[in-house]
């Protein structure tokens, strides 16, 4: 019986062209194994400029503080912590695609969570400078840790949402580093046994573990991707929700509201979609790898994209709707002066988020639309652009006019070391990608052969001898694998 | 350090491996392990190896991290340096439900990555042997270890009527990097089936 698990004729496959095993690993390592193009070159050099960047413009806010940057008394958060919260968002998909997609048995998955997860563990990279260098005495960051020191010891605050935070953020990257790393043992160890060069031997011989491949230890490392999954799922969801906490927990207009948490949740699996959806098309098509991450992938992640993007909408509208039904003033003010209105200081970025995020994923309701690669690639701009703008609209139009007319602020616009740092973070972004896109499978090896003979293009045909089975032989096969053979 | 001798036969076809495994043991060669390049569901229990308890472990982590957060917390805010925020009562469980779940988590997590590489003997820097580099690629490596008795032609014969495509003879210098499954393993139509 050739067919490991049947699967319905009518879903297309996930795995196109006439491939085997062996096939498979030679498409995947292909780009570790050859020497990278003259575009890799071109993007890691820009990427790396980025980083400098970055690196100056932090190094400047290190010397000469956080005055640096134009925050001031109201607008104490800025374009930094929008960064931070753009990131950490992006950092969702991976592990909902890795996990969640796992539990609830999606092959799909296995043609883009590697990729995916390791953008996650990068965006969460990035997402954590900004909190750090945002201390201002950055060398006195370790006091966010309870640790027992000289004063008193006083403990860190554990009913703060900010502390809540640094145990997120640093577990969710730990758990998502853990759980990636550990699929990546069997690949590192197929890249070693082909390695014909002396350091590739080495680096792949170090980067593997020993893996061999046992029964045994497959045994094992089913039930830790599956205990993992389990854990990363509920993982994923607290993360974002104690990063609104940072915001519903105050008594700040427009922020002091309960459904933020799953409001965040939606617009981080969006954005982190949209964010997979840039790269994986870039990726697919630098590195040919479109028989794996095929067009049923991309159009399945917009999908999620539409949906997402109209939780996100209908959070949107509630929020405006219980401004209204509140009948504070000035929850009222914060969204329909502050935001809703066109011609008030901030108005732009409100509407500029609401086309965006809302407006423009509708276009995905056409099924044209879910399988054009430039309108895709568009969209996943444009829905990043939106979401930044949202993490925008929610802090400086909350802050810039609060309770006190005096202390309003004037118009913020960051300095040319507030938008550097972001910058630096896209090149810390992008550095790392370039350099996992050349020296890590951006495709789970293991996971596709194991799919491969139910999902494969070229085994597909053969359900249709298993379509006409009686129910009774069929349920024989599957419970006594082989055994008639 | 003693040295084993293996007849090592390569299997190009799930399909051909599963019942060649259950044939092999059933002829009462002893199976010392089988490589595959990815996960094949089913066949640890074809093999007689018993299921993980790995999952076991990580519950116990999960509730260890359960239980330093809730205490660690409760004894830094109620008993060594209580706070008064506005009011509110030195034992707020609610507030620290987070940070709780976050540990929680972590232990877990991180226990039993540590606890799978110490099973299965993985970290940097180990060398272990799997008989075929292409098991990591396309090829289903069947090691069966040879003892006294065991005629190799005759094994090497068998080997290849179940379906084996290549069948060689292979000597290993015995040790932890060879894996120790002796313990795992039950012997066929002894304990496995008589739990069924």
């Amino acid at each position: 019986m050739s067919l490991l698990r049947y699967e319905s004729q009518v879903r297309p496959p996930i795995v196109d062209g006439n491939k085997d095993y062996h096939q498979v690993t030679e498409d995947i390592c292909r780009p570790v194994e050859t020497k990278p193009s003259k575009l890799w070159w071109v993007g890691f050099i820009i990427s790396l400029g980025l980083l400098g960047f970055g690196f100056v413009s932090v190094t400047m806010e290190v010397i000469y503080g956080t005055g640096q940057w134009n925050l001031g008394k109201t607008i104490g958060w800025g374009w930094d912590i929008t960064n931070f919260v753009w990131w950490v968002g992006i950092g969702h998909a991976g592990t909902l695609i890795s996990a969640i997609l796992l539990l609830f048995r999606q092959g799909w998955r296995t043609g883009v969570n590697r990729a995916a997860e390791a953008m996650t563990i990068f965006a969460v990279m990035c997402a954590g400078q900004f909190p750090i260098w945002h201390m201002g005495r950055v060398w006195n960051g370790f006091f966010v840790l309870p640790y027992p020191n000289t004063r008193g010891p006083l403990w860190v605050n554990f009913n703060s949402p900010l502390l809540w935070d640094v145990f997120a953020i640093s577990t969710y990257f730990t758990v998502s580093l853990l759980f990636w790393y550990s699929g990546l043992l069997p690949d590192m160890a197929t890249l070693r046994d082909r390695a014909k060069e002396k350091w590739r031997k080495a680096f792949y011989g170090v980067a593997a573990f020993g893996w061999t491949g046992s029964t045994k230890h497959w045994q094992r490392h089913e039930a830790l991707s599956l205990v993992l999954a389990g854990l990363s799922t509920p993982l994923v969801l607290s993360v974002h929700t104690i990063v609104s906490f940072d915001f519903a927990t105050s008594v700040i207009p427009g922020w002091h509201t309960t459904i933020f948490p799953p409001y965040f949740v939606a617009g981080a699996v969006f954005s982190g979609f949209a964010m997979v959806q840039t790269l994986l098309l870039i990726t697919r098509k630098v590195l040919a790898l479109e028989d794996y991450i095929t067009i049923e992938h991309i159009e399945v992640m917009n999908k999620v994209i539409v949906l997402t993007g109209s939780i996100v909408g209908i959070a949107y509208l509630t929020e405006l709707f219980m401004a209204w039904y509140s009948a504070v003033p000035g929850e009222q003010y914060a969204f329909f002066e502050n935001r809703l209105n066109l011609n008030s200081p901030y108005g732009w970025s409100y509407w500029l988020m609401m086309g965006c995020n809302v407006l423009s994923p509708q276009i995905f309701w056409f099924r044209k639309m879910r399988r054009n690669l430039l309108v895709t690639f568009f969209m996943s701009i444009l829905v990043n652009i939106g979401m930044w703008f949202e993490r925008f609209v929610i802090i400086v139009t909350s802050l810039y006019r609060d309770y006190l007319p005096s202390s309003w602020s004037t118009y913020y616009t960051p300095t040319i070391w507030e938008i550097g740092f972001y910058l630096g973070t896209f090149g810390l972004f992008f550095t790392c990608y370039f350099l996992f896109s050349k020296y890590f499978p951006v495709i789970a090896i293991a996971e596709i052969k194991h799919i491969l003979k139910k999902n494969g293009d070229n085994y597909k045909s053969q359900m249709d001898k298993v379509e006409n089975e009686s129910i009774e032989k069929f349920a024989d096969d599957e419970l006594h694998h082989g055994d008639h053979h | 350090m003693s040295v084993k001798k293996f007849i090592v036969g390569n299997f190009y076809d799930e399909a051909v491996l599963f019942p060649a495994v259950k044939k092999v043991r059933r002829a009462g060669y002893k199976i010392h392990d089988v490589y595959t390049p990815f996960p094949i569901h089913g066949l640890d229990k074809e093999m007689g190896l018993k299921d993980t308890s790995l999952h076991v472990a990580g519950f116990i982590y999960g509730i260890t991290g359960t239980t330093t957060a809730v205490s660690f917390i409760t004894w830094a805010l109620t008993v060594d340096w209580q706070i008064n925020f506005g009011g509110k009562p030195f034992f707020s469980l609610p507030a620290w439900i987070p940070i709780t779940f976050e540990l929680t988590v972590l232990f877990a997590a991180v226990g039993m990555v540590l606890t799978f590489c110490w099973l299965c003997q993985l970290a940097p820097f180990v060398k272990k042997d799997h008989f075929n580099p292409r098991s990591t690629d396309d090829t289903f490596v069947m090691a069966v270890e040879c003892t006294d008795k065991t005629s190799e032609a005759e094994g090497i014969a068998f080997l290849q009527s179940v379906g084996a495509s290549e069948v060689s003879v292979q000597y290993r210098e015995t040790g932890w990097w060879l894996g120790r499954y002796d313990r795992d393993t039950t012997r066929f139509g002894k304990k496995v089936e008589a739990a069924v």
